[in-house]
């Protein structure tokens, strides 16, 4: 019964949020210079005809708050507007690119998994060299940005030892997983470094704690101990902050498609903001902010399932 | 691992490694070798500029790629640009710009939680959630948004960055000023009598101090990167001006023909400051944290 109040909850505040996103994403358009058919139409010269399109799709001649509703209620359809560069609707322009996108944060989130989560558990069982080697390098390796990690990476494995390409999307399905080797490491790496450090934390504190201890002397076989014992509870903030983390590779993942030319989602932003093309911008960080937002409410759902005394703290509180 | 020592259930906090109870007032190497390179990096950015002559847009097609010699210690790129003369002046845009983001989001941050933390009921539950439902929002995709609205550059970003900074900062003071408020101290100076803004100003703001600066320094570090990486795509330094994001991307074309210097300097100055600051970040969390 706590548990479904605070699913509901959390889904009250998740569309109470993505609404005041919206409202800001589209809200921005009045922080522009000038007004918003000046903004628009900017740096381009429009036939009357085009200016009455943009006026009627915008509702420009309404207030505030009906145009939002107007613009909302078209995006809940799937109408994101017309690209003014493209003259097409922005929706068929995202379908292709959000997959790639999709498959490089996929990849990089794999990585950061896979290899965050051995490292950090790993370093937080076993103390020693091999415990500080594995931290330092985990501590040099989240000063790294992105765009740097790829170029060194590109340098490497493209330049220099021609194991993998150096840019564009690949055709097939293996030869596209192929051509995100690269990418995929170079968004996933500064995550890989702070998750593992936040996992060594997390087992280091319940291996030291009471219970664990406990668990030990009352001569439970190691693997027991390490599996129910420290890793269940080690889990809770683990899965949190890697899910905070893979959130925040949406917007890692701009940069490294300009880097690799992926075509994605956030090459096209970019591109977009270049040529002053608004209603795509609109779209993608729409989009973009929509997904981190749902993904940050699925991440303290599963907090919650992870560790019941949150949902009944918060229904204490 | 005795079951005395479980049974017994002591007072004295389990210890853990990174807690730094007992090397708390000792400073060690690593941070002097951290503070050594932040301070250089400053004065390079403050005073660099001032100090080297050569022209760092200065185009000579004569020179492009050209190793080092005498007067060009680092040689030149593509352009035939001084590469020494560069990194100098890209200093400055890539030391200085994260200052004001660090600035806006700490003091909007720390209004925010200060407040939050001493008025507390509906006030605080709103704000809580509503930095709950931000955290970690990619501030990046904020400043991307803001270059659309008024064009490129690191104004407008640098303050859209700031707002996408604010919620993490405003987590971190909150807990911290929470916890601060629940000290029986607090309660004391209300009963004598003492006005909400001066405990805060005066009791509250001096003892969660340590760790506002500790968040601080840790996004300084985070907006060094994500400014870096707005040049880098082309959304902030406008070329030909010289900024660090921008030697990196300006890069990549040399980097594939053989040419990797001009990129690789560049990250090489971004990964020293972030990894000085991070550094320096977590053992200034860790002297906040053990001190209170």
């Amino acid at each position: 019964m706590t548990l479904g109040r605070f699913l509901l909850g959390r889904l009250i505040a998740l569309v109470v949020t993505l609404l005041l996103a919206s409202l800001a994403v589209y809200g921005a358009l009045y922080l522009a210079p000038g007004t918003p058919i000046s903004f628009l139409t900017r740096g381009r010269t429009v036939t009357p005809e085009e200016l009455a399109a943009i006026k009627a799709r915008y509702f420009l001649d309404e207030g505030f708050l009906s145009q939002y509703g107007h613009w909302i209620a078209g995006v809940l359809h799937g109408d994101f507007g017309t690209s003014i560069i493209g003259k097409a609707p922005v929706l068929s322009l995202l379908g292709g690119r959000a997959l790639n996108t999709f498959m490089l944060v996929a990849f990089a989130s794999i990585i950061i998994l896979v290899i965050g989560l051995t490292v950090g558990i790993t370093a937080g069982l076993k103390r020693g060299w091999l415990d500080r080697t594995l931290m330092v390098g985990a501590t040099g390796a989240m000063a790294i940005p992105a765009f740097v990690a790829a170029i060194v990476l590109v340098l490497i494995f493209a330049v220099n030892l021609r194991w993998f390409p150096v840019f564009g999307a690949g055709d097939s399905l293996s030869d596209r997983l192929y051509h995100l080797v690269l990418p995929g490491v170079a968004l996933a790496l500064a995550s890989v470094a702070y998750v593992a450090r936040l996992t060594r934390a997390a087992v280091r504190t319940e291996a030291d704690s009471d219970h664990v201890q406990t668990a030990v002397s009352r001569g439970l076989p190691r693997g027991a101990v390490i599996s129910r014992h420290v890793l269940r509870n080690a889990m809770i903030p683990i899965v949190t902050v890697a899910g905070l983390t893979i959130g925040s590779l949406i917007a890692g993942a701009v940069v490294i498609e300009q880097v690799f030319q992926l075509n994605g989602l956030g090459s096209y932003l970019v591109q977009a903001v270049g040529q002053k093309d608004f209603p795509v911008v609109q779209a993608i960080v729409l989009i973009l902010v929509a997904v981190f937002i749902v993904l940050n409410t699925v991440v303290d759902v599963l907090y919650a399932v992870l560790d019941p005394r949150i949902s009944a703290g918060r229904q204490a509180a | 691992m005795s079951i005395l020592a479980v049974q017994s259930a002591s007072p004295e906090p389990v210890e853990m490694p990174t807690s730094s109870a007992g090397r708390r007032h000792r400073v060690g190497v690593g941070t002097w070798i951290a503070l050594g390179i932040l301070v250089f990096f400053m004065l390079v950015a403050l005073f660099g500029p001032l100090l080297v002559s050569t022209d760092p847009s200065s185009i000579s097609l004569m020179d492009s790629f050209g190793p080092p010699q005498p007067g060009h210690p680092l040689g030149f790129d593509g352009e035939g640009r001084d590469l020494f003369a560069r990194l100098v002046y890209g200093a400055r845009s890539s030391m200085l710009g994260p200052i004001l983001v660090v600035l806006i989001s700490t003091l909007l941050g720390g209004s925010i939680a200060l407040s939050a933390a001493w008025i507390g009921g509906a006030y605080d539950a709103v704000v809580a959630r509503v930095i709950d439902a931000l955290f970690a929002f990619p501030g990046l995709l904020l400043a991307i948004l803001a270059v659309s609205l008024v064009g490129p550059g690191l104004l407008a970003a640098s303050i859209a960055l700031s707002i996408g900074y604010t919620p993490y900062v405003a987590r971190i003071i909150r807990s911290a000023a929470l916890q601060e408020r629940s000290l029986p101290y607090v309660s004391a100076l209300t009963v004598q009598g003492l006005g909400g803004t001066s405990v805060v100003l005066r009791h509250i703001l001096p003892n969660v101090s340590g760790i506002i600066v500790a968040a601080a320094t840790l996004s300084y570090g985070y907006a060094l990167i994500d400014l870096a990486a707005l040049s880098f795509i082309g959304l902030g330094v406008q070329p030909p001006a010289s900024d660090w994001g921008v030697m990196v991307a300006n890069g990549i074309p040399g980097l594939l023909q053989g040419y990797p210097q001009a990129s690789l300097y560049a990250s090489a100055c971004i990964v020293l400051v972030v990894g000085a600051v991070n550094f320096l970040g977590d053992r200034l969390t860790e002297a906040a944290e053990g001190g209170r």
